[in-house]
């Protein structure tokens, strides 16, 4: 096991580079230029030029990107154009924000899944089994920016429940575990979760009942088990299906917060890519996207290897 | 209903909220549109927001702006220099004159050594304290300054290039840093930015990034009128409107920036005011004067002015615009007396295009480089659809390149035959203009030695009668004179109806009712300092 994690691992090293040769190109084949970003639009092209020497985006394409891979390699990632802070630690602390959002709707949005899905394949009647496939319907459709203004409207601005945005209260610092922080991660969370709700749910549902149907739960049931111990077994070879979507959707909640967390203002990934896309803040943009692209990958094979665990026949070669 | 969905979310457990935090007495929130903290450094980024929040809230410059009257255009006024002056027989060289007994926040003496500290901290690249990011926000506000020394202690004179009169103007956007803070800070700018020290009403507690800036109350302020009553004020950056709208419904903030138009009703239903005022923003359409535009021929140009309805733009932005009439608003100071009179008349323009010989078969082609979004430009798309119906209507062929912000202000970097709107294949750009001085009004955008990169006159248009009247009022030295050369100058341009002249902003900002003592500015800037909250 710890042989093919390494192996993985080692394939995980041109991808990498690869995906750092993209996230460059893209960045800057963008129109516009980091500079006309930070000067105003009357800049003289003097104080452009020598904005470009200083930054160094006078140099050919290539230069500038051994250079920035150079840095980026020792975990440097330079410093923001925009605000002139190092790139680590803009992306670090909202990396953070943007894990505590994530995992607490992963955790909201699996939990809910499992347990609509798995009622729904178990349902005798066809009534819960609409209810489930309709919230798994709402979940996949609903577009999750309306809806995050549709609660922060119902919630905090008729009901004045919840707050509508930011980490915590106006007097702290950072994110704590306590009641007024979590106050305001309930309506990101839920807007957040609403989609692998609705994509975990169908595929509970429908992974559980293929098992279901299987010859293998037949014959436990003709041999008497009790339903309880049978679930086990169904839940556990459900399991590495479920798990492979899993994986993907927690990765998209990381990557693709950018809209809840500028709807909500909260100060992670999301919400730094949104202001450096404005600020063509070429460094952000790029240490951003190469660690939420280094982090997708090191969950993809996380989740491959929990699925080896879970089901060694699955074994990659 | 919202019983109901109360109820329900009994229901998810959610009640168990308690109620939201009290407010603190004297502190005041604010919801800006910037997508983080502007630069505290000294030269603030993030356009005039910037210059609002974090520029003369914590700093000052030599040349303040009267902020405190509503009715009245905002003009400059003393403020780290108590007078200033050209020298006798050179009106190259200007003495400015420097309060005495400031302090900086720090407690360190403001005086003629820090003028020049910070002078060389944006002008000059070789100074170790020169910082390219506070240069980039600041060099092109003084295009004319070219040398500077101290005379002694408490007097500075500055070089400027040409004689120019308005060159006080310029200094009201320089902010002076604590040099003795950069020092403490290791010499470095970023950790400057983190605890920033300047002269300012208010001094800085506090910087999270992206989150919010906390400035609290300086007691040693120099100017004891405007020593603030708020012992606080929170900035919160807040990009996307719906939020700062129900952040400011729900109590979270108590002061929202540029509120969408179509959230107003709520709002006032919510209780909040509504303040707006006039101010010197102009939303117009910059067309090409090269050979070849239709934009050469004044009747063209006379035509689009008469084809746009412009009452009917203000319902459609909810009544938060001043119809154009040129370059500034009626009742400006520079207005002067254009004998064009810039109105919806579609008939009077369909006569002019057919007296330029255009006809239903041809038509003048006009293709205008708009953004999606952008500081200073309103709602643009829905604008700019409402405009091309008005233009069509009247025989234009109107089309748009839409391109994001920084691409549009990239494309103005050029001029109209560089390579960016060849490609684009643009005759008229549409990017709103601040026209709070009259080098930004005018120099930079009509005069013919301003084509980019040097200034801002994208459409190179060249007319040297137009250059000698803005000539003659950076000439002009006796206030009267100024204002008399500055009226010459719009009343010709507005005569030869050099832009397409539509809609100026009126800054609406929203607020709850405990926040009291705000008196909005006809200005891009404004002054925190009098307001309390009750």
């Amino acid at each position: 096991m710890l042989l093919y994690a390494l192996r993985r691992l080692i394939y995980l090293i041109p991808v990498a580079f690869g995906v750092s040769l993209l996230v460059f190109a893209l960045v800057h084949l963008a129109p516009g230029d980091a500079i006309s970003a930070i000067v105003p639009p009357d800049a003289p092209q003097e104080l452009i030029d020598k904005l470009k020497e200083y930054y160094g985006f006078d140099k050919p394409l290539p230069v500038q990107y051994f250079r920035w891979l150079g840095v980026t390699l020792t975990g440097d990632f330079g410093t923001s154009i925009g605000t002139g802070r190092p790139v680590a630690d803009e992306v670090g602390s909202a990396f953070g924000n943007t894990i505590i959002l994530a995992i607490s709707a992963t955790f909201c949005a699996f939990t809910l899944a499992i347990i609509l899905g798995t009622a729904a394949a178990y349902a005798k009647t066809r009534i819960v089994d609409r209810l489930v496939t309709s919230i798994a319907l709402v979940g996949v459709s609903v577009p999750h920016f309306w809806l995050a203004i549709v609660l922060v409207i119902i919630f905090s601005v008729e009901l004045g429940m919840l707050p509508p945005m930011g980490l915590g209260p106006e007097n702290a610092t950072g994110w704590r575990l306590d009641w007024p922080h979590v106050q305001h991660m309930i309506l990101p969370t839920i807007a957040l979760s609403v989609i692998p709700l609705g994509v975990m749910t169908r595929t509970v549902r429908s992974t559980v009942k293929e098992v279901l149907s299987s010859e293998f739960v037949t014959a436990l049931q003709a041999k008497g088990m009790r339903d309880g111990a049978i679930l086990r077994h169904v839940m556990k070879n459900a399991a590495p299906t479920c798990l492979a979507v899993m994986g993907l959707q927690a990765g998209n909640l990381i990557g693709g917060s950018i809209l809840i967390e500028t709807v909500f203002s909260w100060p992670g990934t999301g919400f730094l890519l949104n202001s450096a896309i404005f600020r063509r803040d070429l460094p952000i943009l790029q240490g951003t996207t190469l660690v939420l692209a280094g982090f997708f990958m090191l969950l993809n094979l996380t989740v491959d290897v929990i699925q080896t665990m879970v089901d060694p026949r699955i074994k990659r070669g | 209903m919202f019983k109901h969905l109360s109820i329900a979310a009994i229901g998810l457990g959610l009640v168990a909220a308690s109620p939201m935090p009290a407010l603190s007495q004297g502190t005041l929130r604010i919801g800006m549109t910037a997508a983080d903290i502007p630069l505290t450094t000294g030269q603030p980024d993030n356009g005039f927001e910037g210059y609002r929040f974090t520029g003369y809230t914590i700093y000052d410059a030599l040349v303040n702006w009267d902020l405190s009257k509503a009715d009245a255009l905002a003009d400059i006024k003393p403020g780290l220099a108590t007078e200033w002056a050209p020298v006798d027989g050179d009106l190259k060289r200007w003495t400015f004159k420097l309060r005495q007994g400031v302090k900086f926040h720090d407690g360190t003496d403001f005086d003629a050594d820090v003028v020049i500290w910070n002078l060389e901290k944006i002008l000059n690249d070789k100074s170790p304290q020169f910082d390219p990011k506070q240069a980039a926000q600041s060099r092109q506000r003084v295009p004319t300054l070219i040398g500077w020394k101290a005379i002694d202690k408490y007097t500075v004179e500055l070089t400027t290039r040409v004689a120019n009169a308005l060159f006080p103007y310029d200094m009201s956007y320089v902010f002076y840093s604590g040099p003795a803070n950069w020092e403490k800070q290791g010499k470095d700018w970023n950790k400057v930015a983190q605890q920033p020290v300047g002269t300012g009403p208010f001094k800085v507690d506090r910087m999270v990034p992206r989150e919010r800036l906390e400035l609290s109350r300086f007691d040693g302020y120099w100017d004891k009128t405007r020593v603030p009553k708020l012992d606080k004020v929170l900035l919160f950056p807040m990009p996307e409107a719906t939020t700062r709208t129900a952040a400011l419904l729900a109590g979270q903030v108590d002061w929202i920036e540029v509120p969408a138009p179509d959230a107003i009703p709520r709002l006032k239903q919510g209780g909040m005011t509504i303040v707006t005022n006039k101010y010197p923003h102009n939303w117009a359409y910059q067309p090409s004067m090269v050979e070849g535009s239709p934009w050469t021929d004044i009747r063209v140009r006379k035509a689009a002015n008469l084809a746009i309805d412009r009452a009917g733009l203000n319902k459609l932005l909810g009544g938060l615009m001043i119809e154009s009439k040129g370059v500034v608003y009626p009742g400006h100071p520079w207005f002067g007396s254009p004998s064009f009179d810039i109105q919806y008349d579609p008939a009077a323009a369909k006569k002019l295009l057919t007296e330029a010989g255009y006809s239903a078969t041809n038509k003048p082609k006009i293709k205008i480089a708009i953004s999606t979004s952008g500081s200073g430009q309103m709602l643009p798309l829905p604008m700019n659809e409402y405009v091309q119906e008005n233009l069509n209507a009247v025989g234009f062929d109107c089309t748009f390149e839409v391109m994001e912000w920084n691409t549009l202000l990239t494309l103005s970097f050029q001029p109209v035959t560089g390579d960016a709107s060849k490609k684009a294949g643009t005759n008229a750009i549409n990017i709103s203009r601040a026209t709070v001085d009259p080098y930004s009004a005018f120099m930079r955008l009509y005069h013919g030695d301003f084509v980019p990169p040097k200034g801002a006159n994208w459409g190179i248009l060249k007319d040297p009668k137009l250059d000698a009247l803005i000539d003659k009022a950076h000439a002009s030295f006796d206030k009267t004179a100024q204002l008399k050369a500055l009226s010459d100058v719009h009343t010709y341009i507005v005569d030869q109806a050099y832009w397409v002249y539509i809609a100026h902003d009126l800054n609406p900002r929203a607020m709850s009712p405990k926040v009291v003592g705000f008196v909005q500015a006809q200005s891009w800037f404004q002054d925190l300092t009098p307001i309390s909250i009750k």
